[in-house]
């Protein structure tokens, strides 16, 4: 009990304080609705049924009162008094009361036996007790005055009221609290079923938050509104764990394909400070150190590269452009390399290919992939570069409908690829376990794919008998071209940079402030 | 050569200065973009290597349009931090006339600078003709001719010892190739410059006594008579 006192205490001055449960809230006030309305609906139930008695007691007496100032206004005091016996009479529910009075208070009529003291004004209903043939009982009387200073006193006996009154409250009460028994116990069936909803979904979260990521909300299997929030909550986890997947790979890789070059060029420059014993030595160790740190900047920069690509910034410099000179020009470009370890370059493009993009991108996603391909190939091999154009696909983004789409194919005879790595081929540093040992930091799929996701098209894959295929599926963007040309030319200013941004803004809003 | 650098890092500043008086020029090294601005405009400099971003109020962009805008046409090298295509495109639309990315080998840095140097002499002439020791390319029949004797050379080929030729005695980079030849700026994984490279040598160097085009180790390559 003491802790519950104090935890009063607590909430009193904080005025008001609603339990932490949303279930259990939600459940009171449920019941607290329920007993009140239930409370109002009977109180109606009760004056309406007490008030109707009142009023039909009331109407009676006025109606007997009327008839009776008739008689007078007829016949005077006889016939009054006659018509007030018959009246008695005829009461067959014992319940009339009359009394008539003369100037000094002598009763003339009626079946009381003296007028009530407190009976002195004409305009007001009295309830009082009578004492009538021995019987002391509550009755409603109302007083008038007759000419000539007599005066007539008509009520009725309202013990039946009363023992209605009662027995109706009683039973009203009871059905209260009948309802509210029942209000109480659905309260409590709603809070354990909600309870019951809520609870699987609050277990898991809080298991997930535990860092058990492995946890999925169950589903029940019908549809209802919770299972499509399970459903929308286990596909947010997939989301999440996939995204957590791919950071730790990024940051193992990073520490694996960065720290190796640093730890390289660290070791070969303190092994030069501590052992070199002439200068060529000393030169050479730096110059293989130098070489080392550069592989850390080409990383370094392709992963900005692929970070700044793919946060889309990059089509500013988007224009119109025929492709069949750039692919030819990067075939040019490879086609002695490809000579060089005797494998056959053959490009199989139509004339002409018109295209809407980054050209300087296009080139480094196509140089990418020969790249690839060359490197991958063994000698004797055909490395073919391949381009068409052909009806868009499904699931192209930026497409205008009725626009075609472009493929570029780039296949190899290499080593290939296997069904799983070929999934994860674009991951950024991924490289399957066969690749493990040729150059490269395993940026460049994932480069290519920036390239085409910022393009707005798609990568594909597929494993050849031998060799792997990369095919770039490129939407041809019609519409964007005419206000495109226009936009083509002139370079957005880039973005302020996160570490020099006020000087970038400094410049580009006023070159010449200070010189003059 | 005179040469003013504006750097505001101590390290890249004395490094370029000193392996520019190495190489043999006068340097004028600055640490802020005032002084450098102060210098650009009050002395005759036959190039200035700018940074980019730079203390003292005065970036190297807004320097570079200001000396521009008094008619100063001092070929300007800007060297920056700052890779993203459009931060050269900036750069280059200011009125730089070449952009290197930090880090950057030193060996590139002279090369550029001896290449931007050399065409602001040769700019003004249109040529016909570009003759090296007993080579011979003529630019209008697109032939070469070597001690009289012709030689056969696809036309990227012909563009890349066009590219050298035109650069003959300096030192002309992969990336400057890559840049002048192919318009490419990027970089590739392979030695693809190499290859192109090797294979006009075979066609121009192999047939004769005495090599025109040298390996310059760590650089690039170099057209020179012996």
């Amino acid at each position: 009990m003491q802790p519950e006192g104090e935890d009063r205490g607590r909430g009193g001055r904080r005025r008001f304080r609603l339990p932490r449960s949303a279930s259990l809230r939600f459940s009171l006030g449920y019941g607290v609705l329920f007993a009140l309305s239930s409370i109002l609906f009977m109180s109606f139930i009760w004056w309406g049924t007490i008030g109707f008695l009142e009023r039909q007691v009331e109407t009676a007496i006025n109606a007997d009162a009327r008839a009776l100032s008739q008689r007078w206004a007829e016949g005077g005091l006889p016939t009054l008094a006659l018509t007030i016996d018959d009246r008695l009479e005829q009461n067959l529910d014992d319940d009339a009361i009359y009394l008539m009075v003369g100037p000094t208070g002598n009763r003339l009529a009626g079946n009381l036996s003296e007028w009530p003291a407190q009976v002195v004004r004409t305009d007001q209903w009295y309830s009082l007790k009578v004492t009538r043939a021995g019987m002391r009982d509550t009755a409603e009387v109302r007083a008038f005055a007759l000419p000539g200073g007599f005066r007539l006193l008509v009520g009725r006996d309202v013990r039946a009221r009363a023992v209605l009154r009662r027995l109706l409250t009683d039973s009203l009460l009871w059905a209260w609290m009948m309802v509210t028994l029942l209000a109480i116990s659905g309260a409590v069936l709603v809070h354990g079923m909600f309870r019951r909803m809520i609870k699987s979904i609050a277990q898991t979260s809080s298991a997930i938050a535990r860092g058990d990521l492995s946890r999925r909300m169950p589903l029940v299997g019908n549809g209802d509104e919770l299972d499509q929030v399970a459903e929308a909550i286990n596909e947010m986890l997939d989301r999440i764990v996939r995204l957590m997947d791919g950071v730790r790979q990024v940051s193992n890789a990073i520490a694996h394909d960065l720290r190796t070059p640093i730890t390289r060029a660290r070791t070969q420059l303190e092994d030069a400070a501590l052992h070199a014993g002439s200068a060529a030595e000393l030169r050479l160790a730096i110059e293989r150190a130098v070489g080392n740190l550069d592989n850390v900047t080409a990383v370094f920069e392709a992963l900005l590269r692929i970070a700044q690509i793919e946060a889309g910034s990059r089509r500013s410099a988007f224009a119109p452009f025929d492709l069949v000179p750039l692919l030819t020009d990067i075939g040019d470009l490879y086609e002695a390399v490809a000579e060089e370890k005797q494998i056959r370059l053959a490009l199989r493009l139509p004339s002409c290919l018109p295209f809407y993009g980054d050209k300087a991108l296009m080139q480094q996603a196509v140089a990418n992939l020969l790249d690839n391909a060359i490197k991958f190939s063994p000698a004797g091999g055909t490395v073919t570069l391949a381009a068409a154009t052909g009806p868009a696909l499904p699931g192209l983004t930026m497409l205008a409908p009725g626009a075609s789409a472009v493929s570029i194919a780039v296949t190899d005879e290499g080593i290939g690829m296997d069904e799983a790595d070929l999934a994860r081929a674009s991951e950024r540093f991924f490289r399957a376990e066969a690749a493990r040992h040729t150059p490269g930091a395993g940026l460049g799929l994932s480069l290519v794919q920036a390239i085409v996701q910022l393009h707005g098209g798609v990568l594909r894959l597929r494993a050849q008998q031998p060799g792997l295929s990369v095919r770039m599926i490129l939407p041809v963007a019609r519409q964007a071209q005419p206000q495109a040309r226009a936009a083509a030319p002139i370079p957005i200013p880039p973005a302020p940079r996160a570490q020099h941004p006020a000087v970038v803004t400094e410049t580009s809003q006023s070159p010449h402030e200070r010189d003059r | 050569m005179h040469i003013l650098v504006v750097e505001d890092d101590p390290t890249v500043r004395n490094f370029v200065a000193k392996g520019l008086r190495e190489a043999g020029h006068l340097v004028e090294p600055v640490d802020n973009g005032k002084d450098g601005l102060f210098l650009a405009v009050s002395e005759n400099f036959d190039l200035i290597i700018l940074d980019r971003m730079l203390p003292g109020g005065i970036d190297g962009l807004r320097l570079l349009e200001t000396i521009r805008a008094q008619n100063n046409s001092t070929p300007v090298l800007l060297l920056s931090a700052l890779a993203d295509v459009d931060d050269r495109v900036q750069g280059l639309k200011a009125g730089g006339d070449d952009y290197l990315t930090k880090p950057f080998a030193f060996s590139e840095l002279l090369a550029r600078v001896e290449a931007l140097s050399r065409r602001g002499r040769s700019d003004n002439v249109p040529q016909t003709r570009l003759v090296v020791a007993d080579l011979e390319v003529d630019l209008l029949s697109r032939t070469v001719r070597r001690g009289g004797q012709r030689i056969d050379l696809q036309p990227r080929e012909f563009r890349l010892l066009e590219y050298l030729m035109r650069h003959a005695g300096q030192v002309v980079t992969r990336t400057m190739l890559l840049e002048g030849v192919w318009d490419y700026h990027f970089d590739p994984q392979t030695n693809v410059i190499d290859v192109h490279v090797s294979r006009l040598r075979q066609k121009v160097d192999k047939p004769f006594d005495t090599p025109l085009i040298h390996t310059i180790r760590n650089a690039g390559y170099m057209l020179r008579a012996e």
